[in-house]
């Protein structure tokens, strides 16, 4: 049985004003499946997730980004999480002000709108939200208070696979989720992460440590060096990693 | 995809939407000012002599006064005898005597921008008082308001059904003698609204000004005076808008509130004067005074304010804290696009022992805009264990605007607590592409940050007037990223 392949990286080579970063990246994910994409700081990880969610102020050069038979690259931000594109930041920004709550219904309903899904009202998003609260474990405090503001790095993280598990996305992309987390919120982190896995969506989590791993299974690690992948295998090249480190990896 | 650049400079434009002029024969004088100018109008309202007179002093004191500079906006200077001092609807014969006989033309425009002048809107539970050009047009639940004791009328109505009220109160909190515009404003005043609550009522609806500026050439001084008795309580809603002109026209109002002994009075003003196009042509010149007086005991004046329009906005809505233990509060929304200036912010005179005041300040600069907060914090030697705190954030929208903030604090008493905080942030690209990222467009994510900015001030709004103030703030900023 074939499976559906959601995101199709070829030969991608990309940068910022004159330096290039990404030299020729090349990936594949499966429905169902789960990656996770290794590398020193600068080998150009967190280049991929901008990119991917389309940030502005990269130019792309060459290759292209295929998602469920779309070509990524065309569409404006917006309409890459209404087709069910989602980044974790790696730093989620405050919004002084705006209720958490308002601002996930305004972006869930937006979702909606563009699948030709009726919007759901406040009580219906509010019975939808509890659930997905029990289902992480997380604090229902988080909800009344404004988008990020005054958060831990613990709650940023938290609030932000919040969001994923609302909005359900078919490609879930983490940004060192990690970064900054104590070992508590890490387990919050990941078991939330693990929760979220379905048959139909996929997930590439972009970390430095290779402590993430401990808790979120990958099906596959790749290890990216200057800008492109260059070693892949299962989740056992994330111990090697850890037990000989990069530059040997590297070497080999 | 656009450059970030790109995204964040065409957020601002939209045409302004009340910029229709209506056609109705009026009444003007031609240009010019003189003490003829100022008998004339006074006539023509057929005043008692010592509103003429003091009209007359105001003129006199206000031709010795030079034009003030220190205010932080530019504009060429006002030719003050090139302006029509007098507008008014012709009257079919006498002056209407119910809304039956207003010019349907005018009740027609009313409805166009959404007034309920006619009483058939019940259910929207405002009385409203609209000012034409000059004169008042109508007020509307009179009669409701009447029964308790409530007087809501025009003010040219109140000097000749209310003169001791009236001669009691003018210039009591502002003096003609106060500011340069305020002295114009004595001497030339042509109507606006006169309010009074007796004692212990509780104002059962909330009471509204419209003001339209409709000829050319014309400018608009109106006088509102409010008077909230021993334990009265008032909400008021002033709203503003003008037909698109390519010259600038002059409104100076004066704003007077009186609230004696444990009164409340809530004055809150969504301002939309005609801001002038993209390169700063027209526009209204807003330039006015407001102050309220907590003269009694345990007295409060909250003022809100959100003024998105008007090419130049220059005012300070103050409050005279004179009672022990009154309160002051100013909430303010500041928005300026384009060409637009602002020089806007509050005085709080403590005097009163345990005297309080607030000030919240949201400015936001998109375009081309300049922002100004200034804000005196003045605390008497009298006023003992006075408290003050003071908020004023700043947005910036692009990187051609500017925000600029002037506190004043004078502290004259060691038992005083003062505290000011600032701050200054610019919309971030960050924050659109985090909303981007969850779905959202640039523009509602625009508005959606802004509103968040400027939460604290509308929820001192009252409900109706709110979202009217959330939808202006949208269609103000819209185009200014994009």
């Amino acid at each position: 049985m074939s499976k559906q392949p959601i995101l199709e990286i070829k030969n991608l080579h990309a940068g910022v004003e004159n330096k290039k970063i990404l030299k020729g990246f090349s990936l594949t994910i499966n429905a169902g499946e789960v990656h996770a994409l290794m590398g020193l700081n600068g080998s150009g990880k967190s280049t991929l997730a901008a990119i991917l969610a389309g940030r502005d102020g990269y130019e792309v050069t060459e290759g292209t980004v295929n998602y469920l038979g779309k070509d990524l690259l065309e569409l404006d931000p917006e309409e890459r999480a209404r087709e069910g594109v989602f980044l974790a930041f790696q730093y989620p920004v405050e919004i002084p002000g705006v209720n958490s709550t308002y601002f996930l219904k305004a972006a869930l309903n937006e979702i909606r709108k563009h699948h030709g899904f009726q919007e759901l009202d406040a009580i219906e998003f509010l019975n939808l939200v509890k659930d997905k609260i029990k289902l992480l474990d997380l604090n229902e405090d988080l909800l009344k208070r404004s988008v990020n503001e005054g958060f831990s790095g613990g709650e940023k993280k938290r609030a932000e696979i919040f969001q994923m598990a609302v909005l359900e996305p078919k490609l879930a992309i983490l940004d060192e989720t990690d970064s900054g987390l104590d070992i508590d919120a890490l387990k919050v982190v990941s078991s939330g992460v693990n929760k979220l896995k379905r048959p139909d969506s996929a997930q590439l989590v972009i970390t430095h440590y290779q402590r993430l791993l401990n808790y979120i299974i990958p099906d596959f690690v790749h290890v990216m060096a200057d800008g492109r992948i260059v070693k892949s295998g299962g989740k056992e090249l994330a111990l090697e990693l850890e037990a000989n480190g990069y530059e040997a990896i590297l070497k080999g | 995809m656009s450059t970030a650049t790109d995204t964040i400079e065409s957020l601002v434009k939209q045409e302004y939407k009340y910029g229709f002029v209506t056609d109705v024969e009026s009444e003007s004088t031609p240009p010019g000012l003189s003490e003829e100018t100022i008998r004339f109008i006074s006539a023509k309202k057929n005043e008692p002599t010592w509103l003429t007179e003091w009209r007359i002093k105001a003129f006199q004191y206000w031709q010795k006064m030079p034009e003030p500079t220190w205010q932080f906006v530019k504009y060429p200077k006002i030719d003050f005898q090139d302006i029509s001092y007098f507008s008014q609807p012709k009257p079919k014969g006498d002056a209407p005597k119910s809304l039956d006989e207003v010019d349907p033309k005018l009740l027609e425009m009313y409805e166009k921008l959404g007034i309920p002048l006619r009483e058939r809107g019940r259910l929207a539970g405002v009385a409203v008082d609209a000012i034409f050009d000059s004169v008042s047009v109508g007020t509307t639940y009179r009669e409701d308001l009447a029964k308790k004791g409530i007087i809501f009328c025009s003010f040219s109505e109140a000097v000749h059904n209310h003169p001791d009220l009236v001669k009691k109160y003018l210039g009591s909190v502002v003096p003609y003698t106060d500011n340069y515009y305020a002295a114009l404003n004595s001497a030339v005043f042509t109507d606006g609204s006169f309010c009074y609550i007796p004692k212990g009522v509780r104002c059962p609806m909330e009471l509204s000004t419209y003001f339209r500026i409709n000829a050319a050439k014309s400018g608009q001084f109106e006088r509102t005076l409010i008077i909230a008795d021993d334990g009265a309580s008032v909400s008021y809603l002033e709203g503003c808008t003008a037909p698109m002109r390519d010259e600038n026209q002059l409104h100076a109002a004066v704003v007077e509130l009186v609230a004696l002994e444990t009164a409340e009075i809530k004055y809150s003003t969504v301002q939309n004067w005609y801001p002038g196009d993209e390169n700063g042509v027209g526009g209204i010149y807003n330039f006015v005074t407001k102050r309220g007086l907590c003269k009694g005991k345990n007295s409060r004046i909250t003022w809100t304010q959100v003024e998105t329009g008007s090419a130049i906005t220059w005012k300070y809505p103050s409050c005279i804290l004179l009672g022990d233990g009154s309160k002051g509060e100013f909430y303010s929304v500041a928005v300026v696009n384009n060409m637009q200036q602002a020089d806007t912010g509050t005085k709080m005179i403590h005097i009163g022992k345990n005297t309080k005041s607030t000030i919240v300040s949201k400015g936001i600069s998109a375009g081309r805009g300049q922002n100004s907060y200034r804000g005196l914090v003045e605390i008497r030697k009298s006023a003992e264990n006075a408290r003050n705190f003071s908020q004023c954030d700043s947005m910036l929208i692009g990187a051609k605007c500017g925000a600029h903030t002037f506190p004043y604090i004078e502290v004259k008493n060691t038992t005083a607590s003062v505290e000011h905080e600032a701050s200054t942030s610019k919309i971030g690209e960050d924050q659109i592409f985090y909303c981007n990222s969850r779905g959202l467009e640039t523009q509602d994510a625009v508005n959606m940050i802004v509103n968040g900015f400027c939460k604290e001030v509308f929820k001192e709004l009252p409900m109706e007037f709110a979202v009217e103030a959330q939808k202006l703030l949208g269609v103000s900023l819209e185009g200014s990223v994009g």
